[in-house]
């Protein structure tokens, strides 16, 4: 019943990350592939998440497949108490693969070793979300023309963000130099630092966001500090604008850096960041399309 | 007199089976249980709070005619990671084992992480040993890691 499946970061290699960015590559070039025709892709939502639904569903119309499924468990089985295993064996019985979100942490894994079909993870509960890093990726080798040694800055909360733990661990590959900036109530967990260190991936970390700390940034990775995260409301009132990017801040930064989000934003990026070529956060999301092709045709064995 | 003497005066000794020795005196019921000892048809004898000089105060399983295989036995790292194994055989110790924690466990412990899907569906646990030295598990569904000493037998 094992099939091929796609459900966290940390079961990829190096080579495999980048092969899959190199399929992507092409995708890139002609997103429209007519590879999965009159093949059928589940599309199960059991949280919504209308940008990752509606990004896998053009991936999958894309490359010439149809779509099933629910974008919200409240239309599904799952209400009535079903088991995500028997929602699962159903569907699998009329898709060839199923993309699927779930607000429990191991959800997909679990599907993925129930189906005999392909499961993609596209997002478990705060554990992963492997599309979204291999988006981010994908940004960041494309406007940097590499993965290797690059200058790293993650700011904002890094305790709760998952995009930015497994972003951390993808780039373990590649040599990497991380900046945690983040309010000491949202630092960057134990877990993570000393992965670092076990990993030898250097780092320094910091309460202050300010032009200083970006200068030397190949990349800086903006991730929004939520009020629900303190348990100390004043605590949120003290840092929630300490934690915001304007374009005033972007004047001495290198030429290269590129400024990604995995997105929504709400007021961590100025509006004003919009307009300078070094916000990347627009395109990002739009790479999300060609590493979601990527990823369809991988987990079902198809070559582009 | 030493208790361990006394003990062995008291108890029969064993002619054929298993003594399960050095278990920490608060981990012998926990033990007991995870061996499922109370279903157990075979003569069996605990002691308990006996003097050990490695463990102040231990706990001590004979159990006849009853041989455990490396699965079996591994299990009871969980609670107790330097429990000492001895298979009696004609009143003769013939093997002395350490138990060992296994690579993986299977359906024994119970996950710490409330969101976890391995305590919303009917479905067996599975943790992954990550750092031995450190005594850390990592549950192969949420991919948290918990430390031996935090964990709830299921």
């Amino acid at each position: 019943m094992k099939s091929k499946s796609f459900v966290s970061i940390n079961d990829l290699s190096r080579e495999k990350i980048l092969s899959l960015l190199e399929v992507a590559e092409k995708f890139e070039a002609n997103p429209n592939r007519d590879v999965l025709a009159g093949k059928i892709v589940g599309s199960l939502f059991f949280e919504p998440s209308t940008r990752t639904r509606l990004s896998f569903e053009t991936a999958a119309n894309r490359l010439g497949a149809s779509v099933i499924g629910f974008s919200d468990a409240a239309t599904s089985s799952a209400t009535k108490g079903e088991t995500l295993k028997d929602t699962i064996m159903m569907v699998s019985s009329y898709a060839d693969v199923i993309a699927m979100r779930h607000k429990l942490e191991g959800a997909a894994r679990y599907a993925s070793e129930v189906s005999p079909v392909p499961i993609i993870n596209a997002g478990d509960g705060a554990n992963q979300h492997p599309s979204q890093t291999m988006l981010d990726l994908y940004s960041i080798k494309k406007t940097q023309g590499t993965l290797e040694g690059l200058n790293i800055h993650l700011v904002g909360d890094l305790k709760y963000g998952r995009t930015v733990h497994s972003l951390l661990h993808a780039m373990r590959h590649f040599n990497p130099t991380f900046h945690f900036i983040a309010p000491s109530e949202l630092r960057m967990p134990e877990e993570y630092r000393l992965f670092c260190k076990e990993n030898n991936i250097p780092f320094t970390e910091t309460t202050e966001f300010n032009e200083e700390v970006i200068a030397n940034a190949d990349i800086i990775y903006m991730t929004r500090v939520q009020r629900e995260r303190f348990s100390d409301i004043m605590e949120y009132e003290k840092v929630k604008n300490c934690y915001r990017l304007t374009n005033e801040m972007l004047a001495n930064t290198k030429d290269n850096l590129r400024i990604l989000h995995p997105l929504p934003r709400v007021n961590e990026i100025a509006q004003d960041v919009d307009d300078n070529p070094k916000a990347y956060y627009f395109q990002q999301a739009q790479n999300g399309l060609y590493v979601r092709e990527a990823i369809i045709c991988d987990v079902l064995g198809i070559e582009i | 007199m030493s208790n361990e003497k006394k003990l062995a005066m008291q108890v029969s000794a064993l002619c054929n089976g298993t003594v399960i020795d050095h278990i920490p005196a608060d981990k012998l019921f926990a033990v007991v249980n995870l061996l499922n000892i109370p279903e157990m048809k075979h003569n069996v004898t605990i002691g308990n709070n006996l003097d050990s000089k490695k463990l102040g105060k231990k706990g001590l399983i004979k159990i006849a005619d009853r041989f455990f295989t490396d699965d079996e036995i591994n299990k009871i790292s969980i609670v107790a990671p330097n429990v000492v194994l001895n298979t009696i055989r004609d009143y003769k110790v013939v093997e002395k084992r350490e138990v060992k924690m296994p690579n993986e466990i299977h359906n024994l412990i119970k996950c710490n992480n409330l969101n976890c899907i391995t305590n919303n569906e009917p479905m067996p646990t599975h943790f992954v040993v990550s750092n031995r030295d450190a005594h850390t598990l990592k549950c192969r569904y949420c991919e948290k890691e918990v430390n031996i000493n935090d964990v709830k037998l299921l």
